[in-house]
């Protein structure tokens, strides 16, 4: 390709971004633009299907057969995500195989709060309310990024999320007007839940390695730190309603503001369980591998009968 | 409890301890797509239960209501049919199952849509659409996996031997389910049992698989004689419910 014709591809490309309209799979791009939003769309992916094991941990043993219901359609809508966001990321001619295997290996991420476990009823509760919230208010975000098929799937994704959390909400209300024993167990989900979840927004603005590039080619619409300011200040009036409290002494409401100033994030807790030492790292792959690997017959199954069949077809 | 409210209660019992399995498959799936499948036939069950559930609580009259039902009885109380209490195994097994079960209960509930009974005609006809859907995918599994690889040949095939000592029992009916049959209320279930024996010959004979002879028949489920997985389905199923007994959730 000649110089010239690679800065015109560039400057159409640059001039399509600033206009607002989306980049589309057979569009040129640039290559570390293709990469970047390849790296953002499998590990959304990832997250999808990763988190449906903190959540299915507790389907069989939910406290009535409705709330076992919805949390079974909860876990479901999860696992169809994944699939809304491996099809979108396929169109960049990455197979969900390879991405898959790209997580096995380790060198794709998921969001790093599945990697903390559910110990009670209430982690279901605190899981939608927090966790689906915190996605949410990203997601939101996102339905404006400037790569097609990732937009169009997170206004699709959006549409369901807003019934994940207010079925986890829910759950936190009944128990915050329940029993002793329900009360301590809805405040002690948030106490764990809380700052990983505020985590969920990654690093701040200055330290977040691709978060510029990521702006500027408008595949991020708004910084970490804005994404992150919005869900306190949108899920406090949330917590005080129920009369839970957030584990945060420093957490106040700044009139001058109109937000809440929080406390710093245990940044070290962060990093060490992005990088795999958290509670539940090596159950969460370990889990997925094994789902995978004990479904190879099957698949291998499926692919010869297909072959057997066209077989067939064409001696006939 | 009066024939009917029994009658309610074993259906009931039959689809929850089923939706109680396979549920157990989320997230543990050979591929996305099958997890998202598992989960609807597991969330067919559970609504299910739950139609049967009620409306056995609602006959009885001492205000029991589904949750009830469902969390606080002991094993000896439960009258599913003891197939389907049997834990998941590999797919191949849960395939088996799930096929032998579908491939009666969509002739079952089409003819219990006839039920005297409006309640239990109204919950059949809903069921019945379903049950449909089951038996497609479930018979399209038995023959992709039999008609597969060598491995997946045999373990469908040991998925089925290992459910056949189970079938006897879905033809059989105890005395209020006789006297429910002769009111027009409850379903002669011998009758099905030949269209049942002619479905499932030609799904095994196309997926190359081979019938197990009729031999020993494990029956007892609707006695309240279980299987010995049946207190592990349940204590599971009734931890939160027995651990923090009559509380809101
Ligand atoms: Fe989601
Ligand atoms: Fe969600």
């Amino acid at each position: 390709m000649s110089e010239s014709n690679q800065e015109h591809l560039q400057a159409t490309f640059d001039a399509r971004v600033a206009a607002e309209s989306r980049i589309e799979p057979r569009d040129w791009m640039p290559d570390d633009f293709r990469k970047s939003v390849l790296r953002q769309m499998s590990q959304h992916a990832h997250s999808e299907v990763i988190g449906m094991q903190p959540e299915g941990n507790w389907i069989t043993r939910a406290p009535t057969l409705h709330r076992k219901t919805i949390l079974m359609a909860k876990v479901q809508d999860e696992a169809g995500h994944g699939l809304y966001l491996y099809s979108a990321a396929e169109t960049l001619g990455t197979s969900r195989d390879d991405m898959i295997a790209a997580l096995h290996a380790g060198k794709a991420k998921y969001a790093s709060i599945f990697n903390y476990p559910s110990l009670t009823w209430a982690d279901i509760g605190a899981i939608g309310w927090l966790v689906d919230g915190a996605a949410i208010v990203n997601q939101v975000s996102l339905q404006r990024t400037s790569y097609g098929p990732y937009a169009r799937a997170m206004v699709r994704i959006c549409k369901e999320e807003s019934f994940h959390q207010r079925q986890g909400y829910q759950i936190m209300m009944v128990l915050a007007r329940g029993s002793e024993e329900q009360k301590a167990m809805a405040q002690d989900a948030l106490n764990r839940w809380w700052w990983p979840s505020l985590m969920m927004f990654g690093p701040h603005d200055a330290e977040s390695a691709h978060s510029a590039k990521s702006m500027q080619w408008k595949l991020k619409r708004e910084s970490n730190d804005t994404l992150r300011q919005r869900f306190v200040d949108q899920t406090i009036p949330q917590a005080e309603l129920i009369g839970l409290t957030v584990p945060d002494p420093d957490l106040k409401w700044n009139e001058e503001r109109g937000a809440y100033d929080f406390g710093e994030i245990d940044w070290e807790e962060f990093m060490q369980v992005i990088s795999g030492n958290g509670p539940c790292n090596k159950q969460r792959l370990d889990h997925h591998i094994a789902a995978k690997e004990n479904g190879q017959w099957v698949r291998d199954a499926m692919a010869a009968y297909e072959e057997k069949r066209r077989a067939r077809r064409e001696a006939a | 409890m009066n024939d009917t409210s029994k009658f309610a209660l074993a259906l009931g019992d039959d689809a929850l301890t089923m939706g109680q399995r396979l549920s157990e498959w989320i997230s543990h799936g050979p591929f996305l797509e099958e997890d998202i499948a598992l989960a609807n036939v597991a969330l067919d069950f559970m609504g299910r239960a739950r139609m049967f559930l009620s409306y056995a609580g609602e006959l009885e009259g001492e205000g029991r209501s589904e949750d009830d039902l469902a969390f606080l009885r002991d094993t000896r109380e439960f009258t599913n049919l003891l197939m389907f209490e049997l834990p998941i195994g590999d797919f191949g097994q849960t395939i088996a199952r799930q096929y032998l079960v579908d491939a009666f209960e969509a002739p079952y509930f089409e003819a219990l849509c006839n039920s005297k009974d409006e309640t239990i005609a109204a919950i059949a006809a809903k069921v019945v659409k379903e049950c449909r859907y089951h038996l497609r995918r479930s018979r399209d599994w038995v023959i992709r996996l039999g008609d597969g690889t060598e491995e997946s040949h045999q373990r469908m095939q040991d998925g089925i031997y290992e459910m056949w000592p189970y079938v006897a029992e879905l033809f059989e009916m105890p005395e209020y389910e006789t006297r429910l049959a002769e009111q027009g209320i409850a379903v002669d279930r011998d009758v099905l049992r030949a269209g049942w024996e002619k479905e499932v010959m030609a799904t095994l004979a196309e997926a190359t698989l081979s019938a197990p002879q009729d031999g020993h028949a494990i029956r007892g489920g609707r006695e309240g004689v279980h299987t010995e997985h049946l207190g592990f389905l349940l204590s599971d199923l009734q931890f939160m419910q027995r651990a923090y007994p009559g509380l809101e959730w």
